[in-house]
């Protein structure tokens, strides 16, 4: 690059801008070339304020800790207490996210079902309904509700151990669904009441309720219909968590799935996805409190969800008043998703090993977010199961350990004083000191 | 006939003694008196019974019904007979939104008139409305046959696939992709049978119908201003 002219006067610099960078006006020229809004999977790609800016104590004078490999530290949970004859009983406060089939082929989620049997904990169906493969290899099956009700039947309702009304989803809040038509396979489509190969729009708002005094009377139908037996949860988008978990409550709901904005998708708009909804840090503490002023805490169960990686992540979720976590990307990195054996493959597909996100076009190279048989043999479920179950085992080992040197024998005895932040947005969002003081924004500090 | 007051025995035990009810049950006709309005009336049944309600219901009467014939003697509130996905709803009266909503199978006759997204995201049902029916009826309406003897109100069909329209009356409006569709010999077919078992006199022949246009199957920029 030349550095002077002709008459030998120095150029500045090329200097890049920060507000048209590369990225941006590759997304400018992919919209000028196309005329449609880029569809992806995953979540937020954006850095937020997260648990990573949180930090657990441990141990000192005034508290001890528990003997890492002899005390017991309980993981168990149950949800449900409130209404349902028959709560679900879980092992370890990690649950396998609603994830639908038709974004998901049947194998994954056999998979799905077959890890998350082996750690004893639930999974979820999703948009498009109860499949075999996971119904036959989940012993406890949560069901989704979903406002396109495709493959919405009473059978399946009434084989579900659970039902979750899903409000929104922390990817998306207020917005729909769009599964683009290669991946309307002749299952899916019969599934969904479809034909072949159209773009399958998913609608945003329930066909048949609309605001918390309606949602009341359709909790009761559900559970006329299966005979007060199952627990219903109600899943909202991180976008108003005190009223939406203050409305939940009134309106019945024996369990909360609160999804922040890094949750992930099978197929949203990237607008949608990095421009709306609250980070997963900065929804929990405006739930738990709506819950305590409700006197509903521990009663009505908080199972947080949205960029959940490990046990770190579960403990310090617990600490601030969740009961349980949910985890949809995690578990498909622990299937196979995104794994650098596949490189050559994302390269030909324009993307590389961790950012591959066309979950919806169905070209999956691990054979997990595709309809395609060819591709789909590329999965093996009895191997995908094991691998899920190692992971839910590694992270509830992770966690355990971080409870016990905080002195805790069940990780739900974890709590905020446990926690240090370590920038001022983490603490403000999670309302636990700044590290090194005892202050966080919002509160008075003594100042020492 | 079984007689029972639903203000006596409440909703839980009504419903409970409906859902024992299996295949080869012989208490097959059943008679629920004193309703006064209670959501979530016969919700869930799955057996060949008949069950009469004699009054008006609150929402999600017959919701998800399969098998059974429910005749509602009243009006019906929001979301009658939704997800059906077989057996038979009739209501005398009146029927509020989303009557019929993301049904599968199975018949929804309303006597009176229906109110707006009547047949919204229908899945399959066939639903008959002797009066007339309000706004964003069968919007994305995916299957199944949607029948109004009156007129339709705005939106009619929005986004909807492959289900079938037949108006007799005027439609104020039509919704997104939704357009007016020739009416061929097997649409006339069809309509006779649901007109017959929906014991309704109109004359197919006065009916339109309306369908898809498939113009929103799969995304074109240039109809981007529909979306
Ligand atoms: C492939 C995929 C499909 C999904 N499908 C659904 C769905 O059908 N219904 C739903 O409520 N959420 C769906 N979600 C969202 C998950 O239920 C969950 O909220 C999210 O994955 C949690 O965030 P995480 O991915 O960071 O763990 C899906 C997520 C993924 C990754």
């Amino acid at each position: 690059m030349k550095t002077h002219d002709a008459k030998g006067i120095p150029h500045t610099t090329p200097r890049q801008s920060a507000t048209f960078t590369n990225d941006i006006n590759s997304d400018i020229r992919r919209a000028a070339a196309t005329g449609i809004y880029d569809i992806r999977g995953g979540g937020a790609k954006r850095k937020v304020p997260s648990f990573d800016d949180l930090l657990f104590m441990g141990a000192s004078i005034s508290r001890y800790p528990l003997e890492g490999y002899r005390e017991k530290c309980d993981t168990s949970v149950t949800i449900g207490t409130r209404f349902a004859k028959n709560p679900i009983e879980l092992d370890i406060p990690i649950t396998i996210a609603g994830m639908s089939f038709g974004a998901l082929s049947g194998p994954a989620k056999e998979a799905l079902g077959r890890g998350a049997d082996a750690a004893g904990t639930s999974t979820t169906t999703g948009d498009g309904g109860m499949t075999p493969e996971e119904r036959g290899h989940s012993s406890k099956l949560v069901y989704q509700y979903l406002p396109s009700r495709y493959g919405m039947n009473p059978d399946d309702l009434r084989k579900a151990d659970a039902i979750e009304v899903v409000v929104g989803q922390g990817a998306k809040p207020g917005g729909g669904g769009m599964l683009l038509g290669q991946k309307i396979s002749d299952r899916v489509a019969e599934m969904r009441n479809l034909p072949k190969g159209i773009d399958q729009r998913s609608a945003c708002r329930h066909p048949d309720w609309t605001g918390p005094d309606d949602l009341e009377i359709k909790i009761l139908e559900l559970r006329e219909i299966t005979g007060w037996k199952v627990p219903i949860y109600i899943k909202v988008a991180g976008a108003r968590p005190y009223y939406d978990t203050t409305l939940a409550v009134k309106a019945g709901a024996d369990a909360i799935v609160l999804d922040g904005m890094q949750g992930g998708t099978a197929a949203t708009q990237d607008v949608f996805i990095e421009h709306v909804g609250q980070p997963t840090l900065a929804i929990i503490r405006p739930a738990v409190k709506a819950l305590q002023d409700l006197g509903m805490h521990r009663k009505v169960q908080l199972i947080l969800s949205g960029g959940i990686r490990s046990g770190a992540d579960v403990a310090k979720a617990m600490a601030l008043g969740a009961d349980a976590v949910a985890i949809g990307t995690a578990a498909l990195i622990a299937l196979g998703d995104n794994d650098p054996k596949w490189e050559a493959e994302y390269n030909a597909l324009g993307s590389t090993t961790g950012a591959y996100d066309d979950w919806h076009e169905g070209q999956d190279p691990a054979g997990i977010t595709t309809q395609d048989p060819e591709l789909m043999k590329r999965f093996d479920p009895i191997e995908g199961g094991r691998r899920l179950r190692n992971y839910l085992k590694v992270m509830t080992l992770e966690a355990q350990t971080i409870a016990r040197a905080c002195g805790k024998n069940h990780l739900h005895n974890l709590e905020p004083e446990d926690l240090v932040a370590l920038t001022m947005e983490a603490a403000a969002m999670a309302k636990v000191p700044l590290a090194g003081t005892d202050w966080y924004p919002g509160k008075p500090g003594s100042g020492y | 006939m079984q007689n029972v007051d639903l203000q006596e025995i409440g909703l839980r035990d009504l419903n409970a003694m409906l859902h024992e009810q299996s295949s080869d049950t012989n208490q097959t006709a059943w008679e629920i008196d004193n309703p006064k309005g209670a959501h979530a009336i016969a919700c869930g049944l799955d057996a060949p019974i008949e069950v009469t309600v004699k009054g008006s219901t609150g929402y999600y009467c017959a919701g998800m019904n399969k098998q059974a014939t429910v005749n509602i003697k009243g009006s019906a509130g929001p979301g009658v007979a939704e997800n059906m996905m077989s057996g038979k709803v009739v209501i005398e009266g009146d029927a509020s939104q989303y009557a019929g909503a993301t049904g599968h199978g199975g018949l929804l006759v309303i006597k009176g008139n229906a109110s707006s997204r009547c047949g919204i995201s229908m899945k399959g049902i066939n639903i008959v409305v002797h009066g007339n029916i309000g706004h964003m009826s069968a919007f994305m309406a995916q299957s199944g046959n949607l029948v109004v003897c009156g007129d339709a109100g705005d939106a009619l069909g929005d986004s909807c696939y492959e289900a079938r329209l037949f108006v007799r009356g005027e439609v104020k409006s039509l919704g997104a992709d939704c357009e007016k569709k020739e009416m061929r010999p097997e649409h006339i077919e069809i309509l006779t049978e649901l007109l017959a078992e929906a014991g309704c006199d109109a004359n197919p022949e006065e009916f339109t119908r309306y369908g898809s246009a498939r113009n929103l199957y799969n995304f074109d920029v240039d109809n981007a201003a529909a979306y």
